[in-house]
């Protein structure tokens, strides 16, 4: 019940600060979807992180590093720790400065501006609301399931999975009606603070629990052969592991991360935020990594690994932990929601509406109710869906996986509009039609029936491992929880089978170039991840088609580059 | 020559980030209880921090907060 308590207390603070930002709030669209552009140095710090940080951060990660080990953290974490405040520090200044400086308000006026052309950024606006649309429906689920488990007593919710994902919509939808960019930035400094203050104390208060120490602990993973991988990064490939530093590209094309990056008040604003963004992250995931390996030889097997964190607590840690992880939780949650319906709106409003004469045939005021009305009525169908799909919340999580991919593949288009004055809205129509295609090919080899597995067999170390490596959740990853019973006498149903789509010479030299790991994920030349191929393959569009198409309009070019802006 | 310097930097770190020496390892425990590769990619991301905060104090780009605003379309 304290737990169920703790998060009402914080689901009313997150109200009372949305009414506040309501009251400030004046009616026209900038202030609305950009808070007047006047965001200060450490309030966009603050929201920045939280926008780009999910429930994932915490829970997900803690039960990958209780399946896979500690590389959970370099490959998820710290690859971020470079990338993303490059990103932020290379285009997310010079969005903002063309923002100040032109008007723009999202990357598709920008994208249509810059290549003369209204097609394009139509065509944009609908490849990123397609990818934005499945993270925001399974933010909901992922509220809703959090809820009911944290409410649960012997087995039964007190909140509900339904009314849970009803709690995270309602508050999502009046912070952002109500509050829009301002409501939602300053409802991110209170989620922030406390999803990375989470960690840390939970790290102390287990470590006082415990009936041993962490040195031994983690000592005792490392002696024992069959755990000994949790604590090393033997079960993550290479391929993999390289793969995941170009995820974080994904992070700025997301379009509530860019729409940020407009709101700054000055441009000073982004340098605390590049220096304090790998500590942040550090901070965040670090305890949470370390926690789920810890929770593999503290706890043993467990049936449900993204669970493990709520099981240390609820074995070695006071009870109003357990409400504040749950606060912290559905604040990760509807801190990245909140930003991804407000960015829908926005761009439906700024892209759609008054691009094609909506603002002045019903003008600016209307505008605002206009964009309001969109928040309800999306939050509303993403409320349904997550109900009527629940049990098929897997398509969404696969569908997420392949956004992000999708995002950091529309990099090198944003770089070209930046940085490359002879780069062409062909171009860019290229890259964008090639990462659709791409992410349409990848879902539908995903979604192909698996291989008929092996013979049945009992599991070897290397068997289970092997399999484990290629996958995240999958069941068998579950079964090969690190302090089960000794491998060997482990019966497995059966071993899933590596599907080789296309493949280049035969025996042991044959090289992979498609191929569909066991758990079904799809991989590319040897096991690297499809965003390599993506990345690589929206560069090449971005060049060939520029080069073999005329050049942008003199007047174009010189608006762009003539000025400080692109130069240095 | 700046440039190349900072460009070799950032290049630098983002190759240190594949520290294939200690795929295998656990030991040294650093503190007595993190292993090696969870220290190493620990120290990585403080790293990067460094890493960011040398390029905020020698590339930023000033010039782009003297852009005069131009009215919105």
């Amino acid at each position: 019940m304290i737990p169920v308590i703790v998060i009402f207390v914080y689901l009313a603070i997150i109200a009372f600060i949305g009414s506040i930002a309501f009251r400030q709030g004046k009616d026209n669209t900038e202030d609305f979807f950009l808070a007047n552009r006047s965001i200060g140095s450490m309030v966009f710090f603050l929201s920045l992180f939280a926008t780009n940080m999910t429930a994932f951060a915490i829970l997900g990660s803690s039960g990958q590093a209780y399946r896979q080990g500690i590389g959970i953290f370099g490959m998820m974490a710290s690859s971020s720790c470079l990338v993303i405040p490059l990103t932020i520090f290379f285009i997310g200044t010079r969005l903002w400065a063309l923002g100040k400086k032109f008007g723009h308000q999202t990357q598709v006026s920008f994208f249509r501006d810059r290549w003369e052309c209204n097609h394009i950024g139509t065509v944009i606006f609908a490849l990123s609301a397609a990818m934005l649309v499945p993270y925001m429906i399974i933010s909901i689920m992922g509220g809703g399931t959090v809820l009911s488990e944290i409410s649960s007593q012997n087995g039964h919710p007190l909140i509900p999975y339904t009314a849970g994902c009803a709690i995270v919509a309602v508050v999502v939808t009046l912070n952002v009606f109500f509050g829009g960019m301002r409501g939602t930035v300053w409802v991110n400094i209170f989620q922030t603070i406390l999803f990375v203050c989470f960690g840390v104390v939970a790290v102390i208060a287990i470590s006082h629990a415990l009936p041993k120490t962490f040195a031994e602990y983690m000592s005792s993973l490392a002696n024992d052969p069959k755990t000994r991988a949790l604590v090393t990064r033997e079960r993550i490939p290479m391929q993999t592991f390289w793969s995941y530093t170009l995820i974080p590209l994904s992070s700025i094309m997301f379009p509530h991360m860019a729409i940020m990056c407009f709101s700054a008040r000055r441009m000073s604003a982004f340098k605390r935020t590049v220096i304090a963004y790998p500590i942040a992250i550090m901070i965040t995931w670090l305890p949470c990594v370390f926690l789920g390996v810890l929770g593999a030889a503290a706890l043993g097997k467990i049936s449900d690994p993204d669970g493990v964190l709520l099981r240390l607590l609820d074995a070695y840690a006071p009870v109003w932990l357990a409400g504040i992880l749950g606060a912290g939780i559905i604040s990760a949650v509807m801190g990245s929601d909140a930003h991804q319906v407000l960015a829908l709106s926005t761009m439906f409003t700024k892209d759609i509406f008054v691009h094609y004469g909506g603002h002045e045939k019903f003008g600016e005021r209307r505008s605002v109710h206009f964009a309001r009305g969109f928040i309800v009525v999306v939050t509303i169908i993403a409320y349904l869906v997550a109900l009527a799909l629940k049990d098929k919340q897997g398509i969404f999580e696969i569908a997420v996986r392949y956004a992000f991919s999708g995002f950091a593949a529309m990099a090198p288009v944003m770089v070209a509009a930046l940085y490359w004055k002879r780069s062409t809205k062909w171009g860019a129509l290229a890259a964008t039609i090639f990462v659709a295609f791409s992410l349409i090919a990848t879902g539908f080899l995903q979604g192909k029936p698996a291989p008929p597995p092996l013979a049945v067999a009992k599991a070897s170390t290397n068997n289970l491992a092997a399999a484990a490596l290629s996958g995240t959740a999958t069941s068998l990853a579950t079964t090969n929880a690190p302090v089960a019973k000794p491998p060997s006498a482990a019966p497995i149903a059966a071993k899933p089978k590596e599907d080789i789509i296309w493949k280049i010479g035969g025996g042991a030299d044959a090289i992979k170039i498609l191929s569909r790991a066991p758990n079904g994920d799809v991989r590319f030349l040897n096991g690297y991840m499809t965003v390599f191929p993506m990345v690589l393959g929206s560069i090449l569009c971005v060049i060939l088609f520029s080069l073999a198409t005329p050049p942008p309009s003199r007047a174009t070019v010189s608006k762009y580059f003539d000025s400080t802006i692109a130069h240095e | 020559m700046k440039k190349t310097l900072l460009f070799l930097l950032v290049a630098l770190v983002y190759v240190a980030h594949q520290d294939f020496w200690n795929w295998r390892k656990a030991d040294p425990m650093i503190f007595g209880f993190v292993p090696i590769g969870l220290a190493y990619h620990a120290g990585y991301a403080i790293v990067c921090g460094v890493v960011m905060a040398i390029l905020v104090k020698t590339a930023w780009p000033e010039h782009l907060e003297t852009e005069k605003t131009e009215p919105p379309k």
